[in-house]
């Protein structure tokens, strides 16, 4: 019989290992904590810190070159490491429910939503036939899914990223689990839809007096939503404590550099620090001590003068005057018309030159397209985008060639934008081929001026891709568009697939080059918090409209539009109060 | 709708090529009839009585309006109508294609899931091997063992035909087995059965071993796919994991794949059909080559064609039945 004060969920002394083609490799070591009923706990760490490993071995949906090699995990006193696969599978779903992370890939993509809560609750003993059919509805229902009777007769590909996650959240909860673990459960998602869903599991499990094993990476969300907070680092639980405690008084160097990288709490633009001469939370000391090469520290020349060259008086770089664009969808029948799709609708907005300007909007908001038309990617429909004064996009091929070396883009995804079979030489070497700038010795200079200028090492330079982290990846892309010396740098979502960390530290190098070289960047981005740390200017953008512009700091504190409200509001961990900030 | 439509001129296109394909084939059929030694004569007789003297537009344009009548023409060889030839044959190549791929999907499929479910173990070694064993080895070269092997050395099954000679049946349909079945020989039906295992492994080893290794990777890739690990989180227990989720999902691309291989079975029923001197369209057709029969050629590969796209067509409805995204709306 367990008593009220026994732990729920007591983790002692884990060690999780995966066996790989190089031998073993300890992903958990010595891990310990504890869940009380009822109670929320977040675990927080980067990616490959060992919490979501953590997670998946309490549910034992280890992968399967993985197993718990040491240490106990007691649910109600009873170590589930011990049970084998089959008592295992019966702890899941009533005992330990989940609920996964991305909501696209998670449900069962052949079988009705209602059916696949129906099948869980059969399954665990629930409920059968008619009765689990009604249940079902009943839960997609209170996880806040509008028209339940309905949707659960649909698949989930008639349904949109937050109303699968709002299926999951049912489906995690529909046997009544008393500990529910929540892996990101809402990083795939818009902000505003992030803030609902989040509120709803927060309100469901607190009714039902369910513990939530919380895993994040964001610190403020944590901080937020959880009692207690576990910070992991490379497979290590490094601090433990209230959510309280550990954002005011943080024990361990990793916490306080978690701290200072949470884009959510950060709320000095590196800029406007750099020039008031303010050492940032996260300066250069994290780049040297960071898993990055350290070489990178002394390349680090300090600019002279405070400002940047061509100040804040000269013509903007770019205009973009009322400019729209209207996509003609495909018809679906064979003489049904293709219908027109505003994506982007008399956008006006200007650049200056040496300055950020971020375009800030949730999925769909048409930012991308905005990107896309900077780049002369795509036309655009109606308006006029001028560069350095001329239009863009015209027919002159001198000219096109010009704005190609003078414009250059940093993408989202550090994967999938270098090719796979290229060296990182001659990934960055690329522009400079392309441009045919200067003789083979002349361009490896250049290419090594880069590396340093990213604070790269130049022994990289004869890998591929494959072989770098993501942080280093996207440095890789940087050098990339820095090669022809651009005077604008399009970033699209250029930090949105990186760790918190390495965000800040990519964050930083970009500010720090804009600085130096004095450069002007279009910062696209749904995360407000990034864009409160780099822009000098934000414009809002909500289908397709701008619906508000301003300088960063009227923007965030004085927003004078509701959906900019609404945007600011979800942030996570907006309202909490740091030690940091204090000093 | 619009699949069915495309159907039109893909087919047309096709009986062109075909057309002019069989016409480059060296020789005539005069020449293959009457042998080398011919009169010019005799051959012209003969060209100018199938139509072969016409100028190949006219030709081409005949044969199509005659197909339009459902008239395939004139063998050349045997002087009857070549829709009458299909017609006695073709009940043979149909039970054989179709015990072939029950025999491919039937093993196929839970050989391919059992290998993926023992990834990296014996079973899963084992099957690989055999699977790429079955790809590679010739069709008439396994036909050759198996007809050896097994109806020569061990005796086991008949080495030729469709039934045994002295066997007195009823062939009400063609289909023999069918036949047996339906007038109670039961004898017949089994006899029937019997000729028509050995061709049936030989020509199903193929699809046998591409059902096999689609299966395997699929099963893998849906495995470690985040639905099923999520599908394992609420609870499932592992018969509804495995029928629902895991089997569901995979075939997929299975389901696809069997479409294509009939085609296969199809064309390679001529090879299997020859060695175990079964009297199908297969059979039929390997000796239309030899004798250049136009009308037969023609036919019997615009009639695989047909088959090939109806098949296809059926998968690819059937695709929409397994995954609700396919549906067309």
């Amino acid at each position: 019989m367990t008593t009220v004060a026994d732990p729920l969920l007591s983790i002692r002394d884990l060690e999780v290992t995966f066996t790989t083609e190089d031998g073993p490799t300890t992903a958990v070591r010595g891990a310990s904590f504890d869940v009380m009923p009822g109670e929320t706990v977040a675990v927080v760490g980067e990616s490959g810190s060992g919490k979501s490993t953590t997670a998946m071995a309490v549910i034992g949906l280890l992968a399967q070159n993985g197993h718990v090699s040491g240490g106990q995990i007691l649910v109600d006193g009873q170590d589930v490491a011990t049970l084998g696969g089959a008592g295992m599978a019966r702890m899941r779903g009533r005992v330990i429910g989940m609920v996964p992370q991305d909501p696209m890939s998670n449900l069962n993509p052949v079988a009705r939503v209602g059916d696949q809560i129906v099948e869980a609750l059969e399954d665990n003993g629930v409920a059968r036939g008619g009765a689990a059919r009604r249940r079902a509805i009943e839960l997609l229902e209170e996880a806040g899914l509008p028209d339940a009777a309905r949707r659960a007769g649909q698949y989930p590909h008639e349904f949109s990223g937050g109303m699968r996650q709002r299926a999951l959240i049912a489906m995690g909860l529909s046997c009544r689990p008393r500990l529910l673990i929540a892996d990101e459960p809402t990083s795939a998602l818009d902000v505003t839809v992030q803030r609902t869903i989040l509120d709803r599991l927060e309100a469901l499990t607190t009714d039902l007096g369910t513990a939530v094993l919380l895993i994040t990476h964001d610190l403020g969300l944590a901080a937020e939503r959880a009692a207690k907070i576990v910070v992991m680092y490379r497979g290590e639980v490094v601090e433990v404590g209230p959510a309280s405690r550990l954002l005011t008084d943080p024990q361990h160097e990793y916490t306080r550099r978690l701290l200072a990288a949470a884009p959510s709490l950060a709320s000095r633009r590196i800029q406007l620090a750099r020039r008031q001469g303010v050492t940032s939370a996260v300066g250069d000391d994290l780049l040297a001590m960071s898993a990055e090469p350290s070489a990178g520290a002394s390349a680090w020349p300090q600019a002279g003068s405070g400002e940047p060259s061509g100040g804040g008086d000269a013509a903007p770089i770019v205009e973009v005057k009322d400019v729209s664009k209207v996509f003609t969808l495909r018809g679906s029948g064979l003489f049904s018309r293709g219908q027109r799709f505003t994506a982007v609708d008399g956008v006006s907005f200007q650049i200056p030159r040496g300055k950020t300007v971020a375009i800030v909007g949730e999925s769909g908001s048409g930012k991308s397209t905005v990107a896309r038309m900077m780049l002369d990617l795509i036309p655009p429909t109606s308006g006029e985008i001028t560069f350095n004064g001329r239009a863009v996009g015209g027919t002159d091929r001198a000219a096109e060639v010009r704005f190609r070396r003078q414009v250059q883009p940093i993408f989202q995804d550090p994967y999938a934008s270098l090719d796979p079979l290229y060296t990182i030489h001659r990934t960055i070497e690329e522009p400079l081929r392309a441009h045919r700038f200067g003789t083979a010795a002349e361009r490896r200079d250049r290419v090594h001026a880069l590396m340093t200028d990213v604070a790269l090492p130049l022994d990289l330079l004869g890998r591929y891709p494959a072989e770098l982290s993501g942080g280093q990846r996207q440095r890789v892309a940087i050098a990339r568009a820095l090669a022809l010396n651009p005077d604008l740098v399009v970033c699209d979502e250029a930090v949105s697939a990186l760790d918190v960390i390495v965000q800040s530290q990519i964050l930083h190098l970009l500010a720090d080059l804009q600085h130096r070289l004095g450069l002007s960047y279009l910062f696209i981005s749904h995360d407000l918090a990034v864009v409160r740390q780099i822009a000098d200017h934000v414009c809002v953008m909500e289908r397709g409209r701008i619906v508000e512009q301003g300088t960063v700091d009227d923007v965030f504190d004085r927003p004078q539009q509701e959906y900019t409200r609404v945007l600011l509001d979800a942030i996570p961990g907006r309202d909490l109060q740091l030690g940091l900030e204090a000093g | 709708m619009q699949r069915l439509a495309l159907l039109v001129p893909t087919l047309l296109g096709l009986s062109v090529l075909l057309f002019l394909w069989v016409r480059a084939l060296p020789g005539g059929p005069a020449t293959a009839l009457l042998g080398e030694r011919a009169t010019p004569d005799a051959v012209e007789r003969i060209n100018a009585l199938y139509g072969f003297d016409r100028p190949l537009v006219e030709q081409y344009l005949t044969w199509l309006g005659q197909l339009l009548q459902g008239n395939f023409g004139t063998s050349t060889r045997t002087g009857r109508p070549v829709l009458d030839e299909f017609l006695v044959r073709f009940p043979a190549t149909i039970e054989l294609t179709l015990l072939a791929l029950v025999i491919a999907v039937g093993v196929g499929i839970p050989l391919g899931y059992l290998a993926a479910r023992h990834q990296g173990r014996a079973l899963d070694h084992t099957t690989v091997g055999a699977s790429l064993l079955g790809v590679t080895i010739p069709v008439f070269f396994l036909a050759f063992l198996l007809k050896y092997l097994f109806a020569v050395q061990l005796g086991w099954f008949p080495s030729a035909g469709r039934q045994d000679p002295a066997m007195i049946a009823t062939h009400p349909t063609g289909f023999y087995v069918v036949d047996g079945l339906l007038t109670r020989e039961w004898d017949a039906a089994w006899d029937a059965v019997a000729h028509l295992i050995l061709p049936a492994v030989a020509l199903g080893s193929i699809p046998l071993a591409i059902i096999t290794r689609i299966t395997r990777a699929s099963v893998i890739e849906v495995q470690n796919a985040d639905y099923v690990r999520t599908a394992r989180a609420k609870g499932l227990r592992p018969p509804r994991l495995r029928r629902r989720v895991v089997l569901r999902n995979a075939m997929l691309p299975v389901s696809t794949t069997i479409g294509l291989q009939v085609g296969l079975l199809l064309s390679g029923a001529v090879l299997t059909e020859t060695v175990f001197a079964f009297n199908g369209i297969g059979s039929f057709l390997a000796n239309a080559v030899f004798n250049l029969d136009y009308a037969v050629l023609q036919g019997f590969i615009l009639f695989i064609a047909v088959v090939y796209a109806v098949v296809n067509l059926a998968v690819d409805v059937s695709y929409g039945l397994i995954d609700p995204r396919m549906r067309v709306r």
